[in-house]
């Protein structure tokens, strides 16, 4: 069995009387694409906030490349490799793509505290930047305010600032929200080369999208897994039908 | 690209006339215009430190009178101690600002919006009555320096000369603030204000980053705080009120809020305003509220937004 880089263990996180997050455990291993799906309000978005730090469990442990990374901040787990994406897209809206690519390489260097040197003529940043705009086919448009960009574009923008980061994981959340069926096509083929770099953990609500790029698919309903397992057999799998599916079966 | 060229002419022509109006006052020795030239120096100095916090990384301070004043009593108590080399008194008002701006920055900083903006006045407003109630220094009648502070080679009691040391000074900081700017920290710092979820999850995380803009803009306008008092000869609580801190602000949002001459410009037009709109009626800041509003509904880049066109980030 590939070896397990996220593992997260029995984790709880209640709003008040609401469950979000109601003893969830699940894995990411090397080199897969684990979906995890679910109807609205299922708790996936909050169990994304929680692997990224955003939002701290209440109880349970979540673990990354061995290490229990529970205790620490946003800034720090990104760091770490855990490279996330936003279900609304996230961006420093007056910096151009380029720029906002940039500040992930830049923290990936750990030189955030340099006052001097002009980060535009310098190629350290520069050059990884375009290169990760390339691969998300965003080059052409590396000079324009992220604020301009197509929704399309933006979500594409996302991606490629997650790549600067040479995550260890990919956290995706929506990836494909608001695309036509042209752009997420072409999402698709993007996030299957991915999967080379890195195991990613996809929250989609695109069926065609997860049946297509998911070695593994959970389950997540009123914040509990209710099934896991491989595309087959979540398709067969009669509780999820009627749970997620809507389906009298 | 154009546009950065634009800007960068307009901001020639800014330094270039702040430079030439004191020079043709002293050659038709008229020293007055020489005195408000160097106010606008000085004022220009310190809004350009407020605009390192409020315009790249959109931390409204409206406490930065509590630099200005702390660099105007360390010049004050140094030179009633004997003390008046500008070179000794410029390092301490920059390290004792710095440093009190580490200490209010640490704590303000870990709120944000309106309660970032009540606790740097609370912090400014404490300082203000500790320095009323001081006798030793004056309290609340202030502290009068019986002659200028000195510098190595200049005769600084000429106001041509003391103009010159707080140009000089002033484009200096524009230069650092340009260099800052355009820095991996600036990224950050302008990234912070635009997105600070955005920040953290590439792995930057903000508070650090508006720690030190913070402490760096307080130490610039530190600095400016002692020129100011050597230019007044006297340094007053008025310097630490928080009707300065709003005149800081107001500089800076005038001018252009984040663009590298929006305090020069901003200072520029105050001073303008109040020497010769201040000759016809006291009520002259009833005229500079309308036209402040008016950059804030319609200009919102201020006087340099307004000739040289929307800021470009590259």
């Amino acid at each position: 069995m590939a070896e397990t880089i996220l593992a997260i263990r029995n984790l709880r996180k209640s709003f008040g009387a609401l469950k979000a997050t109601d003893d969830v455990s699940l894995e990411l291993r090397a080199g897969e694409i684990h979906a995890l799906i679910g109807p609205n309000g299922a708790g996936k978005t909050t169990l994304i906030h929680q692997i990224a730090g955003a939002v701290k469990q209440d109880s349970g442990t979540i673990a990354f490349l061995g290490r229990d990374i529970g205790g620490l901040g946003v800034a720090e787990r990104a760091r770490l490799g855990l490279g996330r994406s936003f279900q609304v897209s996230s961006l420093a809206p007056e910096f151009s793509a380029l720029r906002n690519v940039m500040l992930a390489v830049q923290s990936q260097q750990g030189s955030s505290l340099r006052v001097f040197r002009r980060v535009m003529s310098d190629p350290t940043l520069t050059e990884p930047a375009l290169k990760m705009l390339e691969q998300v086919g965003l080059a052409g448009r590396a000079h324009v305010a992220a604020a301009e960009l197509s929704h399309g574009e933006r979500r594409r923008l996302e991606i490629a600032i997650t790549l600067a980061l040479c995550p260890k994981a990919f956290l995706f959340d929506e990836p494909m929200a608001g695309l036509g069926p042209e752009g997420s096509k072409s999402l698709i083929g993007l996030l299957s080369e991915l999967r080379r770099e890195a195991p990613i953990l996809l929250v989609e609500h695109d069926m065609d999208a997860v049946f297509a790029l998911a070695d593994r698919v959970s389950v997540l309903v009123y914040g509990r897994v209710i099934a896991s397992g491989s595309v087959s057999e979540i398709r067969s799998n009669t509780e999820v039908r009627r749970a997620y599916f809507g389906e009298h079966v | 690209m154009k546009r950065m060229r634009g800007e960068t002419l307009i901001n020639l022509l800014l330094a270039g006339m702040l430079l030439l109006v004191p020079l043709a006052a002293w050659a038709l020795e008229e020293p007055f215009y020489i005195t408000l030239a160097t106010r606008v120096a000085i004022l220009a100095l310190a809004a350009v430190g407020l605009n390192l916090a409020l315009g790249l990384g959109g931390l409204v301070s409206f406490g930065h009178a509590a630099f200005f004043g702390i660099g105007g009593y360390a010049a004050g108590i140094l030179a009633t101690h004997g003390s008046d080399q500008m070179l000794v008194i410029w390092p301490v008002a920059v390290v004792l600002s710095g440093f009190v701006a580490l200490v209010t920055g640490a704590i303000s900083l870990r709120t944000s919006g309106v309660y970032f903006i009540m606790i740097t006045l609370a912090f400014a407003q404490m300082i203000y009555y500790f320095a009323i109630s001081w006798p030793a220094y004056g309290g609340e009648d202030g502290l009068s320096l019986s002659l200028r502070n000195a510098f190595p080679g200049i005769g600084t009691a000429l106001p041509l000369n003391f103009f010159l040391i707080c140009y000089a000074l002033l484009i200096a900081a524009l230069y650092l603030f340009a260099r800052i700017r355009d820095s991996r920290f600036g990224a950050a710092l302008q990234a912070a204000r635009q997105n600070e979820v955005r920040l953290a999850a590439v792995g930057i995380a903000p508070f650090p980053i508006r720690l030190v803009a913070f402490v760096l803009s307080g130490m610039m306008t530190g600095l400016a705080g002692s020129l100011f008092a050597d230019l007044n000869r006297f340094v007053s609580p008025s310097m630490l009120s928080w009707q300065m801190s709003g005149e800081l602000i107001v500089l800076v949002i005038l001018g252009g809020t984040g663009r590298l001459f929006g305090p020069v410009a901003g200072a520029m037009l105050f001073v303008l305003f109040e020497s010769i709109l201040g000759g016809f009626t006291e009520h002259w800041q009833l005229l500079l509220g309308l036209i402040l509003l008016g950059v804030v509904l319609f200009a919102r880049g201020g006087l340099v937004g307004l000739l040289a066109g929307k800021a470009r980030h590259g």
